[in-house]
């Protein structure tokens, strides 16, 4: 082999090299994964980018249609639109009340979940089967507790809020917000209870020689034991609250009072699909996105800002 | 993070992907028009519709070796427009849906899913034949039908008697005429504990709830006007913002419930009325004790001239159809008089057909209960048949409820706050 022959290889191999990495076996496990992620989130997240910087409507295969770019209007529309405003505006609502309770939930039951007590299985269980039941199952038994005639406001009485819970426009989003958070406390519970086993009992030992009490020792080793739990609590939780949709669907009826609990995925399902306009759906799916990724970030650099 | 971020955008983008999956041709032309050979056509999904639907498919094949008929019925989704809308989108809708809703004509128009009827040579005269002056509310904005009018629900109020009876009210003539009448009616039957609310028309957000509430009380306020004429709105008229007042009234008085019930309230006892259209009948079947009127007027009208919203639903032939001569056949198969007519026995829903009480005198002979309905189907008003359909109407039910249900606002107010945007929506901007 000639010695540019021998560049030539050696330049092919180094690409190669670059591919697969050092483990190939773990690329090779790796590829089928990316692939897919590549089908079925990056070529519909471009075509909904595509979409939202055009006047398009979904037409039946080869019919005649225009559709032109326009630039911002998609996004014009969607700004200048109440309905869209308020949607944000209620998931932002949404998550002030379900993200802190989630993690403060979930943190302080996993603690309680890890010690020794009594049925622990069976609790753990208890918190776990309202995440694996369906939305549409256990939806029914929050209208047979929040309705204005349910057991809540039987119990409260006279203290009973007039218009009640689902249909008040002040109450609405934080009673779904609550749900929610109850319906998702088991998946982050068991997130916290795995954090839970790699704190090491050396350091509750060493806090409770220097005079520690129970709620000291879970102030100052378990909180910072946990905290990149934390971290992928906080996000999830995020991520899957600015995704928000069967909820107020199921339980206020299409955006509850006046659309005080309608949310985003609901206003881009009404728009882009309902509506037949994808255009202006796929705006809202863009303004999202940048949204939820914007909240990520600035929460992972106070994240990691603590930590 | 950015998978779950993308995640976001998942419903789009399948959709995006079915967009980029079409492949084949749409629009319609001579020798499709002509052509014959199998067919598919979809029905809705209840039962007795289900029996009907199969009777005529297998009336149909045992005649038509060479042109079967495969009958299936819709699939399941959200809603029939939304997988019907996907259908054309993939292309892989069938010939003819039995359950096209005529609010979504003109999307389904624009995304060039359907064929217009008129390209065949009786096609109009064929719908009008049939169906008579009606058939003119189911025209499209270039003055094609690209739908036949089938069947209708034309709505009415429903009572419970047990109810009445126990508020003391006729049972045979409840005041139910005038708004007055049903307002005091309603508090009569509440106060005797009849029932916890005297009506209870759904009071979610989703478009088409505003055809259970106004728009059957607008149609006959108005003497059958639609929310649009001429491209312009009408319910912010003096007959619309009295049709609003006394909704709101009803709602304000707790005489209607603003909290969204799940299942039947008229069966379940929670409403001493109901405003819906005759299939509710077979559900009403041994569980309540019912009579039916007109819908209330501001001023009281006789039952011959009052108007109502017609629920109907109807044929389509969609693009995607290749044998569309055969297609064009079953659907005059299906809509004769033979075949309306078993409809009409094994449904109890109204064929739009001119002069349907007279066309079938022996059903209504055997079952008076319905010859009202039949009377009524000729004095139905259709949603109108104009550009973004369901934007309007999603429009419509904001303002409505936030001002009639949740009184957030004056409802007069906000039936005027919604007349520019509807004006614009319908001029097709």
């Amino acid at each position: 082999m000639r010695p540019r022959d021998r560049a030539t290889g050696g330049g092919v191999t180094r690409v190669v090299g670059r591919v697969i990495g050092k483990q190939p076996i773990g690329t090779a496990f790796v590829t089928p994964y990316v692939v897919f992620l590549a089908a079925v989130f990056a070529y519909p997240l471009g075509f909904a980018v595509y979409m939202s910087f055009h006047d398009y409507f979904f037409a039946a295969p080869g019919a005649i249609v225009d559709r032109p770019w326009v630039g911002f209007a998609n996004y014009a529309t969607v700004l200048s639109d109440p309905a869209v405003r308020r949607s944000f505006a209620n998931v932002g609502i949404f998550l002030l009340i379900n993200v802190p309770l989630t993690v403060v939930l979930s943190l302080l039951l996993a603690w309680s979940l890890n010690a020794a007590i009594r049925w622990r299985g069976f609790f753990r269980v208890s918190y776990y089967v309202p995440y694996v039941t369906a939305s549409v199952a256990v939806v029914g038994v929050w209208l047979f507790l929040f309705n204005s005639d349910g057991l809540v406001n039987s119990v409260l009485g006279p203290l009973a809020p007039d218009p009640s819970w689902l249909v008040n426009s002040k109450l609405a989003m934080p009673t779904v917000a609550i749900y929610v958070t109850w319906k998702q406390l088991g998946f982050f519970i068991l997130l916290y209870l795995a954090a839970l086993q790699n704190v090491s009992k050396d350091l509750y030992e060493a806090a409770s020689m220097d005079g520690a009490g129970r709620w000291k020792s879970f102030r100052n080793v378990t909180v910072p034991g946990v905290r990149p739990a934390t971290t992928l609590v906080v996000l999830l939780a995020t991520v899957t609250g600015a995704n928000l949709f069967t909820e107020p669907y199921l339980l206020t009826g299409g955006g509850g009072p006046d659309g005080a609990s309608a949310s985003p995925v609901l206003i881009m399902y009404q728009r882009g699909i309902e509506q037949g306009n994808p255009d202006v759906g796929s705006a809202i799916g863009v303004l999202l996105v940048i949204g939820v990724l914007i909240l990520a970030l600035v929460q992972r650099r106070l994240l990691d800002r603590e930590s | 993070m950015k998978r779950k971020v993308t995640s976001v955008l998942l419903a789009l983008g399948l959709a995006g992907t079915a967009a980029a999956c079409g492949g084949g041709g749409g629009g319609s032309s001579d020798a499709a028009a002509q052509a014959k050979g199998p067919i598919t056509v979809w029905y809705s999904n209840n039962a007795e519709e289900v029996a009907w639907a199969k009777q005529m498919v297998a009336s149909w094949n045992s005649a038509h070796a060479d042109q079967k008929v495969t009958g299936q019925e819709i699939p399941t989704g959200k809603s029939s427009e939304e997988v019907i809308g996907a259908a054309i989108t993939a292309g892989n809708a069938p010939c003819l849906i039995f359950n096209t809703s005529p609010a979504s004509v003109s999307q389904f128009q624009k995304q060039g899913g359907l064929v217009a009827l008129d390209s065949f040579s009786d096609g109009k005269s064929y719908i009008e034949e049939r169906s008579g002056k009606v058939a003119q509310q189911y025209k499209s904005t270039d003055g094609k039908y690209y739908q036949l009018p089938w069947k209708a629900n034309p709505v009415m109020i429903f009572y419970n008697k047990k109810a009445f009876a126990k508020a003391g009210i006729d049972t045979a003539k409840p005041p139910l005429s005038t708004y007055d009448e049903f307002l005091a009616t309603s508090k009569k039957v509440v106060a005797a504990g009849g029932a916890k609310f005297a009506i209870y028309p759904a009071p979610s957000n989703e478009f088409f709830q505003s055809w259970f509430d106004f728009y059957p009380l607008f149609a006959a306020e108005t003497g059958g006007k639609q929310l649009i004429a001429d491209g312009k709105s009408q319910f912010a008229s003096e007959e619309g913002k009295k049709v609003a007042a006394f909704w709101r009234t009803l709602y304000a008085d707790k005489l209607a419930s603003q909290e969204k019930y799940n299942g039947d309230s008229f069966v379940d006892g929670k409403a001493a009325m109901a405003i819906v259209g005759p299939w509710a009948i077979a559900t009403y079947k041994g569980k309540v004790e019912w009579g039916a009127v007109p819908v209330p007027t501001s001023a009281g009208k006789p039952a011959a001239e009052t108007y109502t919203f017609s629920d109907a639903k109807n044929v389509a032939m969609y693009s995607a159809c290749k044998n569309r001569g055969t297609a064009w056949d079953v659907l005059k198969f299906a809509t004769s008089k033979e075949q309306d007519g078993k409809f009409l026995q094994a449904t109890g829903q109204m064929p739009l057909r001119d002069g349907v009480s007279t066309a079938y005198p022996e059903y209504f002979a055997k079952n008076p209960d319905y010859k009202g309905f039949a009377d009524q189907a000729a004095r139905t008003v259709e949603v109108p048949n104009v550009p973004n359909s369901i934007t309007i109407w999603q429009t419509f039910r904001d303002a409505w409820s936030k001002s009639v249900i949740f009184g957030q606002q004056d409802p007069g107010a906000a039936l005027d706050g919604a007349v520019q945007k509807v004006d614009q929506l319908a001029s097709g901007s």
